[in-house]
């Protein structure tokens, strides 16, 4: 019994680790040693050559309008989608006052939640196809066509330095809100409904209810939205490969660095210095995820 | 946003919540309702307009509806092709990942042996990672196995790469599996294997579905993995994501926009579909991963 038990063990693990280990784990091992070597093309023999990718990137204008690219990222695309998304699921869980005793949503909650969730289930790379068109610096854009009517000129979206890396968070929050609309919903729906009976009881209004109340209760829920949209702020590839102007322009204003990465390694073929890039993405996501849990940390209110 | 602070004078009479509130809250979402669907339908009624009629006046509908661009795009860009091998690629990671994911998660949620936790967190750490630092040596392992431009490869990479949160959700998800049935069945002589494949997955049907549905999405709109794996001349071979966004790098110089829009319409519509009969629970199932 004892010998078939651990056979089965056995069996049964076998097959995924040596997969995992295969495709992901030995991949991050080797990336590291990568970045301290010379590797460029394809047969070439690589090098060690110490800190010398990393000392190289200091000076890399491209990677530091990247990095500083994913700066802007996570700042503004978390912070706007999380609002929009926290008034909508307010809206459509608690706006429609009680009946019953029960919080209720707004007329037609459901319809809205079916229809703001539809961004999520298309692929990254076909909404950055369907953005091309609507953003066309022409009046053969939707945007432009509509601003057109109304006499304004047409604006170079993607195609204006300053404007294109925000037209491009305009994308990702238009993908993303429905998301977390379904995630906050599924908190709110959580907290128990006595609380705002009581809440109502005693007079409080609906402003009172969503930043006194329901915030305070979101927070876990919250963090974890943080978490998410921060980790999504240090991607942006699809979008930014296909949605850009010559894939991160015009000029590097939109680039980020798992761009520069793919570029560097599969344009380039400089396989070295992009895992040296891989690198630093990797220490720049730890670092956020841990210090987001760090610093947003509270005491659990437990209900 | 404006509040009412009249209304909660009368909490139990408040039947009609169109106040001036309602009104604004309606506005708000209605707004946000049509810039989701106004794109999307769109790039529809563009797919069957000619290309005098995109350049002309974008906030037109078509004059006649003809669906000579879905041929186009379905015969010449060959997005009927990119489909076939999408569902072909996903349907088999899938169902690999959901195999060797559930096996890999019982173990290691059920049975305790030496190692147990270093090959748990070792699958766990993977959901850290991002997939960018592997990247150049991920496409040397595929080639020097001789798998590159190949989708066997990328069914193996992808199985790979969605281990890590598989096996993190449905060993959650086995642990709060009562133990008493599998131990019943032990008792009564069924093999380990057979406890599992008969008993236990069953049982874990509501956490399999979730799970399931999020790595057929997560996979199905994969973009990064293809266009490395299938980098090579094999645009036979190509998923739909790839297939699409090079359309759409061709577009500027072809200008066959309709054909363009038919192809998006193409990718879009049955993601739609399915998304419409199966919402509740994709929408549980993407969001499950959160709550943990």
């Amino acid at each position: 019994m004892r010998h078939g038990r651990y056979r089965f063990i056995f069996g049964f693990l076998a097959a995924p680790v040596i997969l995992y280990v295969v495709f992901v784990i030995s991949p991050y091992i080797q990336a590291f040693y990568i970045s301290l070597t010379n590797w460029k093309g394809i047969s070439a023999n690589p090098q060690f050559i110490g800190l010398e990718n990393y000392t190289r990137l200091l000076d890399d204008e491209v990677f530091w309008a990247a990095v500083r690219h994913h700066g802007v990222l996570l700042l503004v695309m978390p912070l706007v989608t999380i609002v929009i998304a926290l008034f909508f699921s307010f809206l459509l869980n608690l706006s429609g006052g009680q009946r019953g005793g029960q919080m209720r949503g707004i007329w037609g909650s459901k319809v809205y939640r079916v229809i703001f969730f539809l961004p999520q289930v298309l692929a990254v790379a076909i909404v950055g196809v369907l953005f091309q068109a609507i953003y066309r610096p022409d009046e053969s854009g939707v945007i432009n066509g509509l601003l057109g009517l109304v006499g304004i000129d047409p604006v170079g979206w993607l195609i204006a330095p300053d404007l294109a890396l925000w037209s491009i968070i305009g994308v990702m929050v238009w993908q993303a809100v429905g998301f977390y609309v379904v995630l906050f919903s599924a908190g709110m729906s959580s907290i128990p409904k006595d609380v705002f009976e009581a809440a109502e009881l005693d007079g409080a209004n609906r402003s009172t209810l969503f930043f006194k109340i329901t915030l305070p209760l979101l927070w876990d829920t919250m963090q974890v939205a943080w978490v998410y949209l921060g980790i999504a702020a240090f991607d942006a590839f699809a979008l930014v490969q296909v949605l850009s102007v010559d894939r991160g322009g015009p000029d590097n204003s939109t680039t980020v660095l798992p761009l520069e990465i793919w570029r560097t390694a599969f344009n380039f073929s400089k396989f070295g210095y992009a895992s040296a890039m891989g690198v630093v993405l990797f220490f720049m996501t730890i670092t956020f995820a841990a210090l987001t849990l760090r610093v947003t940390r509270r005491e659990r209110i437990e209900f | 946003m404006v509040s009412k602070p009249a209304s909660h004078g009368r909490p139990r009479r408040r039947r009609n919540p169109l106040g001036a509130f309602g009104a604004l809250s309606h506005l708000a979402l209605l707004v946000w309702a049509i810039l989701i669907i106004g794109p999307i339908l769109w790039t529809f009624l563009g797919s069957f307009k000619s290309n005098a009629e995109i350049f002309g006046d974008p906030i037109t509908l078509p004059a006649t509806y003809h669906w000579d661009a879905w041929g186009r795009a379905f015969q010449k860009a060959h997005i009927g092709q990119y489909m076939i091998n999408t569902v072909f690629v996903v349907t088999c990671s899938t169902a690999l990942t959901m195999l060797l994911g559930s096996m890999a998660a019982y173990v290691l949620a059920r049975y305790s042996f030496p190692g147990n936790r270093a090959i748990y967190f070792l699958f766990v750490s993977g959901m850290t990672f991002p997939v960018f630092l592997a990247l150049v040596p991920l496409f040397f392992v595929v080639r020097n196995l001789g798998l590159l431009d190949t989708h066997f490869g990328v069914i193996l990479v992808y199985v790979a790469y969605s281990l890590p949160f598989t096996v993190f959700f449905l060993s959650a998800f086995f642990k709060t599996l009562p133990t008493s049935v599998a131990e019943a069945a032990l008792m009564d002589g069924c093999s380990h294997t057979r406890t599992f494949f008969q008993i236990m997955v069953p049982m874990a049907k509501p956490g399999l579905v979730s799970i399931t549905i999020f790595n057929i999405l997560g996979q199905w709109n994969q973009y990064l993995l293809p266009i490395v794996l299938l980098s090579g001349n094999v645009e036979d071979k190509w998923l739909i994501t790839q297939g699409i966004a090079n359309i759409s790098t061709n577009a500027g110089y072809e200008a066959d926009w309709p054909g363009l829009f038919a192809a998006l319409s193409m990718a879009i519509i049955p993601v739609m579909i399915v998304y419409i009969i199966f919402q509740r629970q994709i929408q549980s199932g993407l969001t499950s991963g959160a709550v943990k």
